[in-house]
């Protein structure tokens, strides 16, 4: 896909997305009522309307070969920064899938190792020392300190005994 | 004047406190290294740590907060120099002159030459920051909802009418900004709106964090995944020699660049009370001016120590210039000063001139610790100059897994509610996608921290009006702002025809 093809597809999803929030917004009165002000749909309804022209004028240019976007024939993104990108973004993806089954100290050790071992090929012994270790210090700085709960999943009944112990 | 200064003493205090010295100290450090990372800068240390600072009070918070803001000031030159690659967008111009002083084996030269300008570029943007503000604010004491509405639609002309090429995508990067700013409830009526595809998780509207951290985290991160797979992860740091009689002689030599830094300083500060203006051009025109300004032009990017000099006063003036409206008159001046304005509302204070009054104590505060924050930075940054070579040898590939976790917790941290990771993740994607499109996204984190503030600014003035849009043109402030607004509004539009006339004629 092109720079120019991607431009293209990106101006017309945010142009359907501009239309659904004035649609949305229409749901509340847009019109001035009396003593009251402008209604509350006004505000983001107006603002959806610039949206969609700005997206209109995108969309303009992109036609008219205007910029160095919309002639732009360079590849959007090139294959093999693809694979990465996409991997760390499908690991990101699948790591906050898991915080509400096995929780946060199951995702995040899963996901350093996806991170540092098959994507940054360190060693065993590193992988591992930082596996262990962030969760540990992330949940000392967050849970104990700050007192922020972060979600547990299925493994909450094991941190029962550590919050005895912290709280 | 007096009274300035007793306040001023107050302020230092503040600073003094054990606590806060130790987030100054700590700030300053974390700051240097952040900034020092190729790609992050400033803003996204901000935004990716604000959520750490739920722990202390405000004042310690936002102390914590500025001082890493000037951290990675100081820290932005030191991979411009060593890497060539800017640690953050504001250490672009540095690497003009820089990077070559690094190659002839005079790194040293152009870190402390970096240092000791951005501490004078701090220093001279502080105390006029000092002096500037108090009376600012008490201007903007007697404005109403008319006068705080044109200033916000001022902020966003500046970045239309100064914002590059692509006018749409920056009227767009503003629009949705608000628009997302606007989920939730109506705030006058009470009702429910704009409740995305009826998704609960949207009544509690969106966190200016979620879109933070997705665009200056997440978004941030992919685009640094996406560079060093392109640039095949090869590693291109420069050798430095550091010694401590070396560092002595480097800044003896720096004294002669003393009329540079003022200017760069002066100029940078300035530039960076603007809202749409910022670090970024500050350094860049500071640059350019010492350029012409200079004996000798055509030594500029084969390694004048001038060059190095001018952009990195210029970023820490210019960095100091953008709290001034922030803290002021409530409009952030640059990204990060709109998530500092963000997290003061988190923090249960209300921005604006107000603030000078009823919570001297923190502006005092954080106005001192701007002092004592460049301070610590200048030196830690001279003696840990060797530290940080050695930090820039860190693989990316273990740091980016920790800051990506750190952006999923500071997600998480502000509501506690699973479906604000989610749309944390689908504004990095989204945003890492836009951005390769070259459509700015900082307006939309400055529309989205404004947006709450806008709304019932304009909702009240045209209840006050009875209607009609003449209030914003007709009162003694908001009049001169809103014109001056709208002419920065058609500063594209007066550009295109000036061009076109031009050719005409030639």
């Amino acid at each position: 896909m092109t720079v120019r093809t991607a431009e293209f597809l990106m101006a017309i999803t945010m142009a359907a997305f501009s239309i659904y929030l004035m649609v949305k917004s229409y749901e509340l009165p847009i019109g001035w009522i009396k003593d009251e002000g402008p209604g509350g749909g006004a505000w983001p309804f107006w603002l959806s309307a610039i949206l969609l022209i700005s997206c209109a004028g995108i969309l303009f240019n992109w036609f008219r070969k205007h910029g160095p976007i919309a002639t732009s024939k360079k590849v959007y993104i090139e294959s093999h920064v693809l694979m990465e990108v996409t991997s760390v973004a499908v690991a990101l993806i699948i790591t906050v899938g898991l915080f509400s089954f096995i929780g946060i100290y199951g995702a995040l050790p899963l996901f350093l190792i996806f991170y540092l071992r098959f994507l940054g090929k360190h060693s065993w012994k590193l992988t591992a020392t930082l596996a262990v270790l962030i969760p540990v210090v992330i949940f000392y700085f967050f849970e104990v300190t700050l007192k922020i709960i972060l979600p547990k999943g299925m493994t909450e009944p094991l941190f029962i005994p550590l919050y005895k112990l912290f709280f | 004047m007096l009274e300035i200064l007793g306040l001023l003493g107050n302020g230092f205090l503040v600073v003094f406190e054990p606590l806060n010295l130790a987030l100054i100290v700590g700030g300053c450090a974390l700051g240097l290294f952040i900034g020092a990372m190729p790609g992050l800068g400033s803003v996204n240390g901000v935004a990716i740590l604000l959520p750490l600072t739920f722990l202390v009070p405000p004042t310690g918070a936002i102390i914590f907060l500025a001082a890493i803001y000037y951290g990675a000031m100081y820290g932005g030159a030191i991979s411009s120099i060593m890497l060539g690659i800017p640690g953050a967008s504001t250490a672009v111009a540095t690497t003009f002159d820089g990077r070559p002083l690094a190659k002839q084996g005079m790194a040293d030269k152009a870190l402390t030459g970096a240092a000791v300008a951005s501490f004078v570029g701090g220093s001279i943007s502080v105390v006029l920051f000092t002096f500037f503000a108090p009376p600012l604010a008490h201007v903007a004491l007697v404005f109403g909802s008319p006068e705080e509405f044109a200033l916000m639609m001022l902020a966003f002309a500046t970045f239309v009418g100064l914002g590059g090429d692509d006018l749409f995508k920056t009227i767009f990067s503003i629009a949705i900004g608000l628009v997302l700013s606007a989920i939730g409830f109506d705030i006058i009526s009470g009702e429910p709106r704009l409740v995305l595809w009826d998704i609960t998780g949207f009544l509690h509207g969106i966190n200016f964090l979620v879109l933070a951290i997705g665009i200056y985290g997440i978004g941030e991160m992919l685009w640094t995944v996406e560079e060093n797979a392109l640039g095949g992860g090869k590693s291109m740091l420069s050798d430095a020699t550091v010694t401590v009689a070396r560092t002595f002689a480097n800044l003896r030599e720096l004294v002669s660049s003393w009329k540079t830094m003022v200017m760069g300083s002066v100029l940078g500060y300035f530039v960076g009370i603007l809202p749409a203006a910022g670090a970024t051009p500050g350094s860049l025109m500071s640059y350019g001016l010492a350029k012409q300004m200079s004996k000798d032009p055509d030594s500029f990017g084969k390694g004048n120590i001038e060059g190095v000099v001018a952009p990195e006063a210029a970023n820490n003036a210019a960095s100091t210039g953008s709290m001034l409206p922030m803290l002021t008159l409530g409009i952030p001046g640059s990204p990060t000063t709109a998530i500092l304005l963000g997290g003061m509302v988190i923090w249960g204070l209300e921005p604006g001139p107000r603030l000078f009054t009823d919570h001297s104590e923190f502006v005092w505060g954080l106005i001192a610790s701007l002092y004592a924050a460049n301070l610590f930075a200048v030196i830690i940054n001279i003696a840990f100059i060797p530290v940080f070579i050695q930090i820039l040898k860190t693989p990316f590939t273990i740091l980016a897994p920790i800051i990506f976790i750190l952006c999923l917790i500071g997600g998480y941290a502000p509501t506690q509610d699973m479906h604000d990771v989610w749309l944390m993740l689908v504004f990095g994607i989204v945003g890492y996608l836009m951005r390769k499109l070259d459509y700015p996204l900082a307006p939309a984190v400055l529309a989205i921290v404004l947006g709450p503030l806008a709304e019932p600014a304009l909702r009240q003035s045209l209840i006050i009006s009875d209607g009609s849009f003449s209030i914003f043109f007709t009162r003694t402030y908001a009049g001169p702002i809103m014109i001056t607004a709208i002419l920065f509004l058609f500063l594209p539009v007066f550009k295109m025809v000036y061009v076109k006339m031009r050719n005409k004629l030639a």
